[in-house]
C-alpha cells in the first residue's frame, strides 16, 4: 500500500516538473559539414528563470539557440515546447522573442516600417510591450534606413523587438554586447522584470558580472555537450569562491587536469 | 505570405536596377514599332530580343535579391511562419515586380501597336519565361550558400538554355540525319523553356513553312489544340518543379 502512495506521489512529481518545463530538448545532434557542433544536447528550461548559456567560442552556443528556434535543423534529435514537439507546428514561435548576436535586417528599411511590419506579421496588435521602445528613444529615429544605423543602434533596435510583443520566452544571444553602459542598464533591468513576471529568459554571455546579476542558473556548453548546468549558489559553494569568474574558472582548470 | 510579398514588393519597386530594365525593354520596344510598320515583323525582332534579355535579367536579378534578402528571410524563419510561406511570399513577391516590368516595358507597346492574338501570346510566353526562371534563380539560390556561387550558378544556367542547348540541338539534328527526327526535336524542345516560349509565339505568325519540313511537323502538332495544352503544360512543368525543389531544400535550410 505505501509502495502504492510512493509510486503515486513520484508520478505527480514528475508530472508537475513536465508541465512546467517550457523548453525540452532531447538529444539534439548537429554536423556542419565535418564539424560535429552539438553531440547530443539533453535540457530543459523552466518558467520563471534566467539561465545563462556559456562556454568558449564555438561551443555550439549559439547553434543551440537556433536551433531551438527553428532556424537551423538538427540533425537528430527533438525539442518540445509546453510539452509539444515543434517539430510541425511552428505557432510556438509566437510565444518566443528573439534577440540576435548581430542583428541583420533588411537594408532599405526604415526603423519604424520594421516594426509596422513585425505587428503586421505577428498579428498581435493587443498588449504591445513598447516600454523599450520609448527608452531607448528609438520613435524619434523611425525614418532612419536601417543601413545608417550604428552597431549599437541596431542592438536597441533588436532589444525593441524581442520584448514588443510580450513574449513567454525570451532568447537573448549575446544581448549587451556594443551596447553603451546606460542602455545595457536598461536591457538589464528590462530581463530581471520578466523574469519576475514568471518569463523564461535564455542569456547566451561572455561577461561574468553581468551573468552574475541576471543569471539563477548557468549551463556551460563545451564541445559540443552540457558539461555542468547548476545554480550559481551550487557552483560558489563547490568551489569556495566568492566571484562567479572565478569558480568558473576553477571547474574549468579542474576538468583540464582530469 | 502576401503580406511578405508586398514587403518585398515594396523594396524591389525602389530598385534602380528594375527601373532600367523596365526603361530598355520600354524603348526598345517602342523603337521596333516605330521604325517597322508591319508589327508581324516587329514582333519577330522583338521576340528575339525578349526570348535573350527576359530569362538574363529574370535569372540574375532575382538570384541577387535572394541572396540580398537573406537578412529579411533570417528574421523571418524566427517569427511564427511556416517556411513554406516564407519562401511563397518571396517567389511572389519577386516575380510580381519582373512581371509588372516586362508589362510596362514590353505589354504597354504591344497593346498600343500589336493588339492582336500574336501579341497577346507573346505577352503571355514573356510571362511564364520570368515566372519559369524566376524559379530556376530560388532554386540556385537555395542550392548554393555563398552568393558569387550562386550568381555564377545563374549565369551558367542561362547560357546553357540560350545558347549552348541550341548547338546540342544542332549536333543531335545533324549526327543523326539519316533517321527520322521529327518527333524526338519536338520533345526536345520541352526540355528548354526559352524554346517552347519562342514555338509558342512563332507558331502564331504563319512563318513556320518558311522552316521547311520539321517547320510542317511543329505546325501541325504545336499549331493544333492539343499542341497548344502540351506547351502549357510543360512551361507550368517548368515553373513549378524547379519551385518544388525550391521548397524541399529551404525547408532543411540551416540559416
Amino acid at each position: 500500500m505505501d509502495k502504492i502512495v510512493i509510486e503515486a506521489s513520484k508520478y505527480a512529481e514528475q508530472n508537475q516538473q513536465s508541465y512546467s518545463k517550457m523548453i525540452r530538448t532531447e538529444n539534439i545532434e548537429k554536423h556542419f559539414g565535418k564539424l560535429h557542433v552539438l553531440k547530443g544536447v539533453n535540457t530543459s528550461f523552466t518558467a520563471g528563470e534566467v539561465v545563462s548559456v556559456i562556454g568558449p567560442n564555438g561551443s555550439g552556443k549559439t547553434t543551440l539557440i537556433k536551433i531551438i528556434l527553428g532556424m537551423v535543423v538538427a540533425d537528430k534529435g527533438k525539442v518540445f515546447f509546453d510539452g509539444k514537439d515543434v517539430k510541425k507546428d511552428f505557432s510556438y514561435r509566437h510565444h518566443i522573442g528573439y534577440m540576435p548576436q548581430i542583428g541583420h535586417y533588411p537594408e532599405n528599411m526604415q526603423i519604424g516600417q520594421l516594426f509596422s511590419m513585425m505587428k503586421d506579421i505577428r498579428k498581435a496588435a493587443s498588449h504591445l510591450d513598447e516600454e523599450l521602445l520609448n527608452e531607448y528613444k528609438l520613435a524619434s529615429m523611425f525614418d532612419k534606413p536601417m543601413r545608417t544605423l550604428s552597431g549599437g543602434t541596431t542592438q536597441k533596435v533588436s532589444a525593441a523587438l524581442a520584448f514588443l510583443f510580450n513574449p513567454k520566452v525570451l532568447i537573448l544571444d549575446e544581448p549587451t554586447a556594443g551596447l553603451d553602459p546606460l542602455a545595457s542598464e536598461i536591457l538589464k533591468a528590462k530581463i530581471l522584470k520578466a523574469k519576475s513576471d514568471g518569463k523564461l529568459v535564455i542569456i547566451t554571455s561572455h561577461i561574468m558580472s553581468e551573468v552574475e546579476e541576471m543569471a539563477d542558473k548557468i549551463m556551460y556548453l563545451f564541445e559540443g555537450k552540457i558539461n555542468f548546468y547548476k545554480t550559481i549558489a551550487e557552483l560558489k559553494n563547490e568551489t569556495g569562491e566568492e566571484k562567479l569568474g572565478k569558480a568558473i574558472a576553477k571547474i574549468m582548470i579542474q576538468q583540464a587536469h582530469v | 505570405m502576401f503580406k511578405i510579398s508586398k514587403y518585398i514588393v515594396y523594396d524591389i519597386l525602389r530598385s534602380r536596377v528594375l527601373i532600367a530594365y523596365t526603361l530598355f525593354l520600354f524603348v526598345v520596344s517602342f523603337a521596333l514599332f516605330y521604325f517597322e510598320a508591319d508589327s508581324a515583323k516587329s514582333i519577330v525582332s522583338l521576340l528575339s530580343v525578349m526570348l535573350i534579355i527576359v530569362p538574363l535579367i529574370s535569372i540574375i536579378f532575382s538570384t541577387t535579391y535572394f541572396y540580398n534578402s537573406y537578412e529579411f528571410i533570417e528574421m523571418l524563419v524566427a517569427q511564427p511562419l511556416s517556411r513554406n510561406t516564407i519562401l511563397l511570399g518571396e517567389f511572389v513577391g519577386v516575380s510580381f515586380s519582373m512581371i509588372a516590368a516586362f508589362m510596362i516595358g514590353i505589354g504597354i507597346p504591344v497593346l498600343m501597336y500589336a493588339a492582336t492574338s500574336t501579341g497577346f501570346v507573346l505577352l503571355l510566353s514573356g510571362i511564364v519565361l520570368t515566372l519559369s526562371f524566376v524559379s530556376i534563380a530560388f532554386l540556385a539560390s537555395v542550392v548554393m550558400r555563398d552568393k558569387a556561387k550562386g550568381i555564377g550558378l545563374s549565369l551558367m544556367l542561362w547560357f546553357y538554355f540560350a545558347v549552348i542547348y541550341d548547338a546540342i540541338v544542332l549536333a543531335i539534328l545533324f549526327s543523326f540525319s539519316d533517321y527520322p527526327l521529327d518527333k524526338a526535336v519536338i520533345g526536345l524542345t520541352a526540355l528548354n523553356p526559352i524554346d517552347i516560349a519562342r514555338i509558342m509565339v512563332l507558331m502564331k505568325l504563319d512563318i513556320s513553312a518558311l522552316m521547311g519540313f520539321t517547320g510542317a511537323v511543329y505546325k501541325q502538332f504545336f499549331g493544333s489544340g492539343f499542341g497548344l495544352a502540351y506547351t502549357s503544360a510543360v512551361m507550368l512543368v517548368w515553373i513549378v518543379v524547379p519551385l518544388l525543389f525550391t521548397i524541399k531544400v529551404f525547408k532543411k535550410k540551416n540559416l
